[in-house]
């Protein structure tokens, strides 16, 4: 053990919120669809965290559970969303993300 | 059965020619000419012998007592206020069913002669009936409001019936005439029953009338007005009376049925049944006796020189009416109803006999082109002469005592401008009326003066095939289309119609109607001789009245009856004068050369329906055009167009905001995520 040195919440707290800021971040400046899907669920996972860290701070398992419940719809929401993307590759090569504008009003 | 149960039963009055109507309507076509007639006279003749035994059960009860109101059910339950469909039975209604369904049966048994020939009897029976039971439901409802569907209904029927044969122009224009007058005087009726409904939240007569003895002087004022107002248009007088004469149009039972029995006496009816709200304003009575008063001397003048037979008695009536107008003006209601039931003898009596003279003698109108019938057609001329005495007031026909009654009414309310005016009236009365029956029947023939079939073959020489197709277009309608039988004063004379053929009588069918009218004409003034004793009408409707002033009669009367009858002498001496030799040919009446000016004037009707015209088509199609073009267009669709014009603006700046940039969205979402969080830590932890 090295002295008094725990792994408080806070910790964890911080780590959700720098990987939350690097999900923004990347979902602002990038331009490749599917990076900014990637960047998506970082910040999706990064409240994930947040969750289950207050879940075992405060000793309640519905932080846990609603973890679940996130994961579940996460799921649904990559089938979906890569389906989308692959379908844009197919009819387009090499689309970004700035590219897909045509409804533009 | 009580008395009562049968006086609840008296819907079944209405009824009768009700279903008569609907039962033509299916199957009046299939029935063809006299029978579809038969169907409708039995019905109208069985409403009669219900009515009569109506009056029998009133007067079994004592006079108090002679009111009945069935309820049938409940028309409209809205909040507060209830209307019902509810009859009453009361003198002033059984009155008036007795006068619609003797004289309309008169009248139904008339026309099944007169509408012999024409393919469309059916119809014609089906609107007849109609016309009778819209009638009788407005004499019979116990409250305004279906009293006033039965006004309605009055009113479709007769631009149904003036109507009837649509082909002619004028006839579907005379229709529509006549129903846009009466909608113009109705906006009066449906805003008095909104001033009901406002004031006492019900349209009953017998509510109504209990409130208007405590309501306000303005209120009882502006809603006997508004009566007035619908009045002036169903009983044709000033300023809605120019639909009447064009009323003409429709075959000659309409006219009799509209002018007798129906439709026209509807006015005097509502100012009887409304007439507490009259009792309590004493401005309004000034206004309906005026009225009255100016419409009889007014339309009697314009009669005077009018060279179709029909038109004549249309003047007239409108005249006649004045005098109704009059007496209820001056509150003798009794006298007013008295006037309505002799009017109804003699003017149906003189309408049916213009139509024999008319279906005798060529379907012509022009009295120019008439003269000397009475050789020809004794039967309607002896019924028209006596209803002639009648309807100048020479005694003792039943004209005299009606006339006398009112002038008297008037006389003795010290109403002497009113009571000078009705005696001048009677002057113009006498006077028309006169030449109408010189003219008609008397002096020199002028049917047969250019009227050689040979000269006709000649003039229309070429036209031998046009002629034949015109007569097949002829059998198959029953009338010609072509041929415009109303006669306008200014008219060149019409060719006589004859065709070398001699004027002949009517079938019996025809001539017995007209008969017994003429007997009633003697007759009829029995029931309300002003001799002591003899006023039976008067002490019948006394309960309907009661509440209204009295006229006392008093010992001068006699010296009236005698100025009037002398006035109306002077009419009859100035058309012999005039008349009694005939035409000396049919282009020039001497009495038209003698007025000179204003003879075009009061033959154009004071240049009444022109001046509508122009006031129509000038500054009132100026205005509505102003509010079609600016207040509409402009303002109204401006406003519309504007708003959305607005919106569409709006839009086109604001769709730049979706440009497609989904990382620009993502900054939208992520400032406005950031902007939340701040709002919670700046706000939501105190």
């Amino acid at each position: 053990m090295i002295g008094a040195f725990t792994i408080t919440s806070s910790y964890y707290l911080v780590l959700a919120a720098a990987l939350f800021g690097i999900g923004a971040v990347g979902l602002l400046v990038r331009r490749n669809v599917l990076v900014m899907f990637m960047c998506v669920e970082l910040m999706l996972n990064a409240v994930n965290l947040t969750f289950v860290a207050f879940a075992k701070a405060l000793n309640d398992a519905a932080g846990q559970v609603l973890v679940f419940f996130t994961l579940v719809v996460a799921a649904a929401e990559v089938a979906v969303g890569l389906a989308i993307i692959v379908a844009i590759f197919r009819r387009r090569r090499a689309a970004t993300a700035d590219d897909l504008r045509s409804l533009e009003g | 059965m009580n008395a009562r149960d049968v006086l609840g039963l008296v819907g079944i009055v209405a009824l009768l020619p009700l279903i008569g109507a609907a039962f033509l309507m299916a199957f009046g076509r299939r029935l063809g000419s006299p029978r579809a007639g038969w169907v409708a006279t039995g019905l109208m003749a069985l409403a009669f012998a219900w009515s009569v035994v109506q009056l029998a059960a009133l007067l079994s009860l004592p006079p108090d007592a002679r009111s009945h109101v069935s309820i049938i059910f409940t028309w409209l339950p809205a909040d507060q206020l209830h209307v019902n469909i509810g009859f009453l039975a009361d003198p002033l209604s059984i009155t008036w069913c007795l006068l619609v369904t003797g004289v309309g049966t008169l009248i139904h048994l008339y026309a099944i002669g007169y509408m012999r020939d024409d393919p469309n009897t059916g119809r014609f029976f089906a609107y007849f009936n109609l016309f009778a039971a819209s009638m009788l439901i407005l004499v019979l409802a116990s409250s305004y409001l279906l009293t006033f569907l039965g006004w309605e209904g009055v009113g479709l029927c007769s631009y149904l019936l003036i109507a009837f044969w649509y082909e002619r122009s004028t006839a579907a224009l005379g229709g529509k005439k006549a129903f846009i007058y009466n909608r113009v005087g109705d906006i009066g009726f449906l805003i008095a029953m909104f001033l009901l409904i406002a004031q006492f939240g019900t349209l009953d007569y017998g509510a109504t009338g209990h409130a208007a003895l405590h309501a306000s002087g303005g209120i009882t004022t502006a809603i006997a007005l508004l009566l007035f107002l619908g009045c002036t248009g169903k009983s044709a007088q000033i300023p809605l009376f120019p639909w009447l004469p064009d009323a003409m149009e429709g075959p000659t039972p309409v006219s009799a049925l509209i002018h007798a029995a129906t439709m026209v006496t509807a006015g005097v009816f509502l100012i009887c049944r409304a007439h507490p709200f009259f009792d309590a304003s004493h401005s309004a009575m000034t206004v309906v006796a005026w009225i009255g008063a100016i419409t009889a001397l007014v339309a009697g003048t314009m009669a005077v020189l009018q060279p179709d037979i029909k038109r004549v008695l249309a003047y007239s009536t409108i005249s006649q009416l004045g005098y109704m107008f009059l007496a209820l003006g001056t509150g003798a209601y009794a006298a007013a109803v008295f006037f309505v039931l002799m009017h109804a003898f003699y003017k149906a009596c003189l309408f049916l006999g213009a139509g024999s003279v008319i279906h005798g003698n060529g379907e012509n109108q022009d009295m120019r082109v008439m003269g000397a019938l009475r050789r020809f057609m004794p039967y309607t001329a002896g019924a028209m002469v006596v209803a002639w005495l009648a309807i100048a007031g020479a005694p003792p026909f039943d004209g005299f005592w009606a006339k006398d009654g009112v002038l008297e009414a008037a006389y003795v309310r010290h109403d002497f401008g009113i009571w000078a005016v009705g005696i001048v009236a009677a002057v113009m009365t006498a006077l028309y009326m006169t030449r109408l029956i010189l003219l008609t029947f008397f002096g020199n023939a002028r049917w047969g003066t250019s009227d050689a079939p040979a000269v006709a073959a000649v003039s229309g020489g070429s036209d031998d095939d046009d002629v034949v197709a015109s007569e097949d277009v002829e059998a198959e309608l029953g009338y010609e289309p072509d041929y415009l039988p109303t006669v306008v004063y200014g008219e060149p004379p019409r060719t006589p119609r004859l065709h070398g053929h001699e004027p002949h009588e009517s079938p019996m069918l025809m001539v017995l109607p007209i008969v017994t009218l003429a007997v009633l004409s003697i007759v009829g003034g029995i029931i309300d001789i002003p001799l002591r004793g003899g006023t039976h009408l008067d002490a019948w409707l006394e309960p309907v009245f009661r509440g209204a002033p009295i006229t006392e009669s008093f010992a001068g009367a006699a010296a009236l009856s005698a100025t009037a009858l002398a006035f109306g002498a002077v009419g009859i001496l100035v058309a012999f004068l005039f008349y009694r030799r005939g035409l000396p040919s049919p282009a020039d009446d001497p009495l038209q050369e003698r007025l000179g000016v204003v003879g075009d004037v009061i033959g154009h009707g004071y240049y009444y329906d022109e001046a509508i015209s122009k006031a129509v088509d000038g500054p009132v199609r100026g205005f509505a055009t102003f509010l079609d073009r600016d207040v509409d267009q402009r303002v109204i669709d401006g406003a519309v167009n504007g708003t959305g014009h607005l919106v569409r603006r709006a839009a086109e700046g604001l769709r730049h905001a979706q440009d497609g940039l989904v990382r620009r969205y993502a900054i939208g979402i992520a400032l406005g995520a950031a902007a939340l969080l701040l709002f919670f830590l700046a706000y939501a932890g105190r």
